[in-house]
């Protein structure tokens, strides 16, 4: 299967790891992601502002390459756009959502481009890497895995952008499950907990890194007091703040136990059999190696 | 006699002037009595000086171009622009990494791009100027280099941005950190250096400096170029 693919700037940058264990995932069980041809920056966070639409230039023209790969048949009638990091995820969604549901808008934008060959015809449907999962199939997926995560304790962590608002959530606002699904499915043991769709603190890890070590320390101390030995996530900043803060905190509060951030897609690829130097560990901040070996499965 | 060249009317800095049909916008300014401090260099479309605004005729479109190689056509309105008045990071080579933290140090306007494009619209060199932006953006700087290697630095893009990004510094800073870090090195151009230390060009650089302009501009155009 062919996929179109946004990938976004982060996952050329500093999230590497992310992009190159779920592109290694996705080819272990015989999906292909083909990164769109010329794509831009999603533009990082919607902007909520009702008349400006400028914001929404940099989507919709992601959403025309969509088109085009469908046009030159590098794709056959696939109109899914996968996503990974959440906050394009996010940002996409919501443009898409804003042009399908306001045509005017659509047409304005429409009439703004330039050098585009053709209209966007609000057909795009913009997905998330773990809903491909779901509906590829967890039974499926299981039947795959041939290194279980056996005895792994592992948190999901949500964060905000897969969930919030309610319209483009990937599951249940309140009560998502489809990571803790994942989590079973690799052979983890899924845990319960009160943090996993608490806000990181985002962008404030720019110029107020004091509420990023308070929330932070507050959703790992939470993983911890309900058995965590792992936390998994899908978005790069969050993965940022909760990995590369842990030991800023800990150098304030000694009391602090660390815990190893993972992408989803890390963990994915060690179920699966994928070698290691596809998963990029060594990026990660927190040694994410020694719980893996302790378990024996490295 | 000499056929009369067809006159057309022209709006040069909002004052209407008859020019002589098929002048480029900076023979016209000339033409014009308009003497021509700032805003002209090479005159042959490599300087990047003369960058200039202008509307034609019917047309709702504000255009970019250059005007020694820009054509009047009739009812044009013009703009010069004789100076770009844009920030400017000063930086020492030596201490930046060609990666996209240089970028978000010394060019953080880059991440306010919202991909309108209306940079690559200005280009007078059909640059795909959002396309390098973009290249930045996500940490490719040899890309960025490619695609911008044509700028003439002009800096009609930059006065159309509405995210106030100045690309052709940006492009200029990709370029030189992809020739010192990232392209493959040339042992050509260090055995050149070393004999331009060694004054291997100098007689013949004095005999050029000696020569009259008629003579000069002979062999200019009659020099061999060599490509290996
Ligand atoms: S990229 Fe900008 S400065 Fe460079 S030639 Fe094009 S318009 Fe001029
Ligand atoms: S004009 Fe500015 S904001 Fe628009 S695409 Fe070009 S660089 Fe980006």
């Amino acid at each position: 299967m062919k996929l179109p693919y946004f990938p976004g700037c982060t996952l050329k940058t500093t999230a590497k790891n992310f992009e190159s264990s779920a592109l290694a995932t996705a080819k272990k069980i015989g999906m292909e992601l083909i990164e769109l041809d010329r794509w831009n920056c999603c533009g990082v966070v919607s902007s909520l502002t009702s008349d400006d639409l400028m914001k929404h230039l940099a989507p919709v023209r992601n959403f025309l390459r969509v088109q085009e790969m469908n046009k030159q048949e590098k794709i056959k009638d696939e109109n899914r756009l996968v996503t990974l990091c959440a906050m394009c995820y996010n940002t996409l969604s919501l443009s898409n959502k804003r042009m399908q549901e306001n045509p005017d808008d659509l047409d304005k934008i429409n009439d703004f481009m330039h050098k585009e060959e053709e209209d966007y015809h609000g057909n795009v449907d913009v997905v998330h890497f773990l809903s491909i999962l779901k509906e590829y199939g967890f039974k499926k997926l299981a039947s795959k895995v041939i290194n279980p995560l056996k005895d792994m304790k592992v948190a999901s962590y949500y964060g905000c952008t897969l969930l919030r608002p309610k319209e483009i959530s990937i599951d249940d606002t309140e009560d998502p499950k489809l990571m803790e699904d994942l989590v079973e499915t690799l052979g983890a043991k899924v845990i319960d907990w009160d943090a996993k769709s608490r806000c990181c603190g985002s962008y404030h890890t720019v110029n107020n890194v004091d509420i990023v070590h308070r929330l932070v320390q507050g959703i790992i101390d939470d993983a911890r007091k309900h058995g965590a030995e792992a936390i998994i996530t899908s978005c790069p900043l969050c993965a940022f703040n909760l990995d590369t803060r842990q030991s800023e905190i800990k150098e304030k509060n000694d009391d602090f136990q660390t815990i190893p951030i993972y992408y989803f897609t890390q963990l994915m690829g060690i179920a699966l059999g994928i070698e290691e130097n596809e998963l990029g560990l060594e990026f990660n901040k927190i040694d994410p190696n020694a719980l893996l070996k302790d378990l024996k499965l490295i | 006699m000499e056929e009369k060249r067809k006159m057309i009317k022209v709006y040069l800095a909002g004052e209407l002037f008859k020019v002589p049909e098929g002048s480029t916008i900076m023979m016209a300014l000339e033409y014009a009595g308009f003497q021509l401090k700032r805003g002209v260099g090479c005159r042959e479309g490599y300087c990047g000086a003369c960058g200039t605004v202008y509307r034609e005729k019917g047309d709702y479109k504000l255009q970019g171009g250059l005007a020694c190689q820009t054509v009047v056509t009739d009812g044009m309105a013009v703009a010069q622009i004789p100076f770009v008045p844009a920030e400017k990071p000063t930086y020492d080579l030596e201490d930046l990494t060609p990666d996209v933290n240089t970028f978000t140090e010394l060019f953080p306007s880059v991440f306010r791009c919202v991909s309108c494009n209306t940079c690559t619209k200005a280009c007078p060199q059909d640059i795909e100027v959002m396309d390098y932006i973009q290249a930045i953006i996500r940490g490719d700087i040899a890309k960025a280099a490619d695609i911008s290697f044509d700028c003439i630095r002009c800096g009609l893009c930059a006065m159309r941005c509405p995210a106030e990004i100045v690309q052709y510094d940006v492009a200029t800073l990709a370029r030189r950190l992809t020739g010192k870090y990232l392209s493959k090195k040339s042992p050509e151009l260090d055995k050149r250096l070393e004999e331009m230390e060694a004054g291997k060009f100098d007689e013949e650089i004095k005999k050029l400096k000696n020569m009259p302009k008629d003579k000069l501009t002979k062999e200019y155009y009659n020099r061999e170029i060599k490509i290996s």
